[in-house]
């Protein structure tokens, strides 16, 4: 679950798309990427659980030996169709928006090997406007599912807890829950490694002190949803009159575990607070501290989520988790995976949305510099009737 | 236009013409179009606002695509649940029913989501004629500035109207800049 962190890359890049976001096109890229990359991590995890990976391929509808079928009733079987959907969907997105700039990447070629495999991935692309006619709808399209796509996929993430009967999990909460700290921890993961990109490639002219502000305002927002949901959560354990329901949160808040439940609350619902001020929103050193808050305390929501399960039903299970060195070089091996690929993405692809940027330039409006706007917006819906 | 082998004569593409602006070559598509041509493109690195309107192009038929790519999606994600949980393994659980339909929803709407990008990708490229690493245009030397600040205008032989001297013309008169005949 750890790597779930980084997951609304392409929740951020749909949204804003559809919304007309210009500011998009300074993040989408890199959200994107970092999606990618975190779901790639995150489906380590699974292979490890499943114990037998060699049997993997039970979880999908596939007829086999036994003529056994994966229980459709099961979140869990819900869960491998909406992760693996969300990582197909994100590539082809990502990979979309790529092929214009691919195209660029191509003309610019300096060695025959680079061209040649550029003009494999750009597919023949040559700027026609009959293709981007098509091209634009279908990207408005992947858009407009994508964002259903991730809310439906941290919701069915969050139905793995939530339709399990167990004490602290099983609440209605769960779906949009998970889905604000997938946005929030999104912005906070983007804004982090947009925050070392910047200062190391120079990006100042294109990743705006705007930009990061409205990144700060969503963290905003979605920060104060998410504290939202912890305060509620405490108040159905205690309103509900459930005793296991109201031991399982006074456990995590004061029992064993107290450090980590107080560690994400100050680091999820209190550090996002100071961006009310607009002079911490607009300070890169704190902004980029109170980024790397968020990411600590999105681990530790996973955390206290998950270690409820030190003190369930079965006394025999009862006990403190202390991790491994096992469980510690892997989880640190995931940062090694996410950042091999993101340094490639870096240094092979275009870090930013190339076309995307040149489209939101005020030149590129076909009636840049007309005095008269009337007369030009006319002349624009009397040649569209033609 | 020497050739190397003179007794070979190329086949031509088209004209190919450079503007300066996506303004420019926006009213250079208008009038472009107002000649009557059938066969022929604007370039842009990026997607110039209003430019099918300029060049009188119907409508994307995308939505028609990513519509049909759902409904095959959440119907075949519906449809395999249903045959696997009523005919292929009929299993009873705590006496619930065998088509517990809200169960199959989350099912049914990712197939659906999953089929329509790959419809969006693949409708997209089917529509556009691509993959084609091949084309006449990347003949051109100036043509690769389309990915980078170049606009462009190309007319096609194969078009009725097209004429070697009258387009070259036209495409003079429009205001094109680095006018060239490109061979097939």
């Amino acid at each position: 679950m750890v790597d779930r962190i980084g997951h609304a890359g392409t929740l951020s890049s749909a949204i804003l798309f559809l919304f007309r976001q210009r500011w998009r096109t300074a993040i989408n890229r890199f959200s994107e990427a970092m999606t990618i990359f975190a779901v790639m991590c995150a489906g380590i995890f699974p292979g490890i659980h499943v114990g037998r990976i060699w049997v993997i391929y039970f979880v999908f509808p596939i007829p086999n030996q036994m003529s056994v079928w994966p229980n459709f009733r099961s979140p869990l079987l819900w869960d491998v169709f909406a992760v693996s959907t969300y990582f197909t969907v994100s590539v082809l997105f990502w990979y979309m928006g790529l092929i214009p700039d691919l195209a660029t990447f191509r003309d610019r070629a300096t060695t025959k090997v680079r061209e040649f495999v550029l003009s494999v991935f750009a597919l023949g692309w040559r700027g026609s406007a009959r293709h981007w006619q098509n091209y634009e709808r279908a990207y408005l399209i992947l858009a407009a599912i994508s964002t259903p796509l991730v809310l439906s996929v941290h919701s069915i993430v969050s139905f793995d807890f939530a339709v399990s009967k167990v004490p602290g999990w099983h609440t209605t909460i769960f779906p949009p829950y998970f889905v604000a700290g997938a946005v929030f921890s999104g912005f906070a993961l983007v804004e982090t490694l947009l925050l070392i990109a910047r200062q190391v490639f120079g990006l100042h002219k294109v990743v705006r002190m705007h930009h990061l502000d409205n990144m700060n305002k969503f963290m905003l927002l979605t920060g104060s949803l998410v504290g939202y949901a912890y305060a509620m959560e405490l108040f159905i354990a205690w309103y509900s009159g459930n005793m296991y329901e109201r031991f399982a949160f006074y456990n995590r808040a004061l029992g064993e575990y107290w450090w980590a439940y107080w560690i994400m609350v100050s680091c999820n619902v209190i550090a996002p607070q100071l961006f009310w001020f607009k002079k911490i929103r607009f300070n890169i050193p704190i902004m980029f501290i109170i980024t790397i808050l968020i990411n600590i305390g999105m681990w530790f929501e996973r955390f206290v989520i998950v270690i409820t399960l030190h003190a369930d039903f079965l006394p025999s299970s009862w006990g403190y988790y202390r991790p491994t060195w096992v469980d510690i070089w892997t989880y640190i091996g995931t940062f090694g995976l996410f950042g091999t690929f993101f340094l490639l993405f870096l240094k092979y692809l275009p870090q930013l949305a190339i076309a995307e940027v040149k489209g939101v330039m005020p030149e590129a409006n076909p009636h840049f510099g007309d005095d008269h706007h009337g007369s030009a917006v006319s002349k624009t819906s009397n040649s569209k009737g033609h | 236009m020497e050739k190397t082998i003179s007794d070979v004569k190329p086949k031509v593409f088209g004209v190919l013409a450079q503007f300066s602006s996506p303004k420019d070559v926006y009213h250079a598509a208008e009038k472009v179009r107002d000649k009557g041509y059938k066969k022929w493109d604007v370039h842009s690195p990026f997607p110039i606002h209003g430019i099918d309107g300029a060049m009188g192009l119907g409508d994307s038929r995308m939505g028609w695509i990513a519509l049909f790519s759902a409904m095959a999606g959440c119907f075949g994600g519906f449809g395999l649940q249903y045959w696997i949980n009523m005919f292929a393994q009929p299993v009873v659980i705590g006496g619930k029913p065998l088509n517990p339909y809200p169960a199959f929803v989350p099912v049914s709407f990712e197939p659906g989501i999953l089929f329509t990008a790959f419809g969006c990708l693949l409708g997209m490229l089917a529509l556009n004629g691509l993959p084609r690493l091949y084309h006449a245009l990347f003949k051109s030397a100036n043509f690769k500035k389309f990915s980078d600040d170049g606009f462009f205008i190309s007319i096609e032989a194969r078009d009725p109207r097209f004429n070697l001297n009258e387009t070259r013309k036209l495409l003079e008169d429009i205001g094109g800049r680095n006018i060239e005949v490109v061979e097939d």
